[in-house]
Parts: structure tokens; sequence; C-alpha cells
């Protein structure tokens, strides 16, 4: 899931603050898990800005509401009523979220509330980590389901590259050394064959690095 | 700032088993606290959520303090070290929106403590007192807004 985490309250309120009256809007996915911008992290955002507003002397209303979604028409269409009423959207949703506001309501401001961070999972309570950057071409079938473009802190893909030391990426020692990961769990699975393949180039292409990607599916589309 | 006709309003979440019991023994033992400190008893307090110490400072009140059993000796095993992290997370938010973070404090005691308890209510007024009134009371013109008017004022749509 989309991993993000809050911006710093003098950060938002600074663009929001000259509004009259500002929607903060939560979306029930992936930032409602990562504790970031469901309908509690609204409310007490909201709460806060509006301190922020009283303390400055100015008189910003904020009016709090969240969707299941925010990258959906048809769960920002939930949210029309309440964009209306206000002059500004300040979206808790991920990048993604604030982009399909902004879509949908070209002519009303919407700012983002959080920073969109990475695709990840939770690791432990309160603890998130990155898995997956999106590079387009999935190899984790070759390395027993774990990452060497994410994980790896020089993306190998042909073995370790031998400064891990205890197991810790040399680059970061707060990172496992994730040849150390790919190792152990191929073996664990009996496919430590795989190891020995030698892998090409990766086409970066189809990552962000080859441009914003499109997928379109024509058989869902009439 | 340090005015003396100051009373600050104080917001005690006692929890049921330790510090509201000890509130009470304070009572019975008539220690003296100042009267702008109010009491609200909850089970635990681990079952105070986030949203109740904002809306505590959004509607005006001076300081709030978290009074919950030693660490350890939770009725609910954990309640009071939820509690902790509760209000540190909190007090980064409030100083971040302009509140002093000294304002809100957590503090662990026992149902014997009463005399601890009450020199901390205390301690815990002279320290608003030097801080002054929750600024957000303050209007342009450097009136104090009256703590019942507040909640009038700050309506939610």
């Amino acid at each position: 899931m989309i991993v993000a985490q809050r911006k710093k309250i003098p950060e938002i309120f600074k663009v929001i603050q000259e509004h009259k009256s500002i929607l903060v809007l939560g979306c029930g996915t992936c930032v409602t898990v990562c504790l970031a911008g469901g309908e509690r992290e609204v409310s007490i955002i909201s709460s806060a800005l509006r301190i922020a507003s009283r303390k400055a002397g100015k008189k910003n209303k904020v009016n709090e509401f969240t969707i299941e979604r925010q990258c959906d028409n048809v769960f920002i269409e939930g949210a029309a009523e309440e964009i209306k009423k206000n002059d500004a959207v300040l979206s808790l949703g991920c990048g993604a979220g604030v982009q399909a506001i902004a879509d949908c309501y070209p002519d009303k401001p919407v700012y983002a509330g959080l920073d969109t961070a990475f695709l990840g999972r939770l690791e432990s309570r309160g603890v998130w980590t990155e898995k997956c950057t999106q590079c387009g071409t999935c190899v984790l079938s070759d390395f027993g389901g774990i990452c060497p473009v994410t994980r790896c802190a020089k993306h190998l893909f042909n073995g370790p590259c031998g400064g891990s030391r205890e197991d810790r990426c040399e680059i970061n020692a707060d990172q496992p050394c994730a040849w150390q990961l790919i190792y152990r769990r191929l073996k664990n699975i009996d496919q430590l064959g795989k190891i020995a393949k030698e892998y090409p180039i990766k086409d970066w292409s189809k990552s962000i690095d080859g441009g914003v990607r499109t997928i379109i599916r024509e058989d869902h589309r009439i | 700032m340090n005015d003396k006709s100051f009373e600050p309003k104080i917001i005690a979440f006692c929890c049921h088993y330790c510090a509201y019991a000890s509130a009470d023994l304070a009572g019975s033992m008539r220690l003296q606290y100042p009267s702008g400190v109010r009491i609200i008893r909850t089970p635990c307090t681990g079952r105070l959520e986030v949203e109740y110490y904002m809306r505590a400072f959004e509607n005006g009140v001076d300081g709030v303090l978290v009074a919950g059993c030693l660490e350890g000796g939770c009725h609910f095993i954990e309640g009071n070290l939820f509690a902790k992290k509760r209000v540190g997370a909190i007090r980064d938010i409030l100083e971040e929106s302009g509140i002093e973070k000294e304002r809100l404090r957590m503090v662990n005691i026992s149902a014997a403590m009463a005399i601890n308890l009450a020199a901390i209510i205390n301690e815990m007024v002279n320290t608003i007192k030097e801080l002054g009134p929750n600024p957000i009371r303050k209007t342009n013109n450097g009136m104090e807004i009256e703590f019942k008017e507040f909640e009038m004022l700050n309506s939610r749509q």
C-alpha cells in the first residue's frame, strides 16, 4: 500500500491561510492504514489548523470530510457537496488522490497535506517499510520474493556487493543486506540455483525514469 | 506573563483506578488546589483519544493534565503506555500549531499518592500561570475571550 506521513502544521497553514473556508478531505484507504490521512487524522489536523488560524488572528473555517478513496471519481462525487461549499481543499490523500481531486475540480485550489513516501507494508505496529519502487518489470519471482531493486541500496541483480557487515547493508546499516535475505530465502525454498542466473542490464525505461506511465485495458473500454 | 488575576482552566483526565482514587483521597485529606482544575474520570488514560486533547485546546482550555496509573500498574495492562505515546505525539502537534507543549502533561501516580497529585496539580497551575492563558483566547485587540463564550464562537460546521 501507499505509505505517507503528515506535513508539519506551519507548512500546511502557510498555503491555506488566505482562504476563508477550507475542507480537509481524508481518504479511507492507504492513508488510513498508515495513520496519516484517515478520518482521525483529518480531525487532528483540522483542530491543529484551527488553533494555528486563531493564533495568527485569522478566522479560517476548517471543515472536515472523509471519503472511501480519493483516487476514484465515483468516490470523489460523494464529496461534491462539501467541496463546493468551501473555498479550497486540503487533501490528506496520497499524491494520486490530491491530483484526482484537482482534476475533478479545476477551478478549486487543492493542496497536499501529506508527503507521500513509498509503496510498502506494515512491518510491525507503527513501522512501515518500503518494498516496491514500481520499476515496471517485476523480477520478484527470481529472487525469492525479495526485491533487489528496492531493498538493495545498489540495485544489484547478480549477487551481493561483498560490503555487508553482520547482515547489514554497507550503505545504510539500518537496513538488512537484501542479498543476504535473498540467499537465505532461496535456500529455504530450495531455489538456490536461481542465483546462478545471469541478469542483463535492467530496462529502466519501464520505470518512472522512462517518463510518466499509462496503462490501458482495451478489453474494459467500450 | 504572570497575571495575578488569571485563574487557569485546566482539565485533569484521571483514570478511575489510580488517579481518580488519588484525587478522591486528596479531597478526603482536604488537600488544597485551585478550583479552576476540573477533574474528568476516565476508565483508563488509554481510553483518551488524541482528539480530546486537541479539542480541549481548540476550545480555549489553558492546560490539560493526564493522570494515569504507575507504569506497570495499569489495570488494563498497557493503557497508560498508549496514553504516554499519544500525549507525546500531541505535544509535538500542539507546538507546531503554536501552543506551548508544556500545557499538556502526563503524570503517573498511584491511588495512595494523594499528596503527590495535589503537588503536581499546584505545580501545573503555576506553570500555566507563567505561560499565561491559552494563546488563542486572545482576540486581535488583546482582550481575552471568556471560556464559555469560546465554545459558541468555535462552532464546527
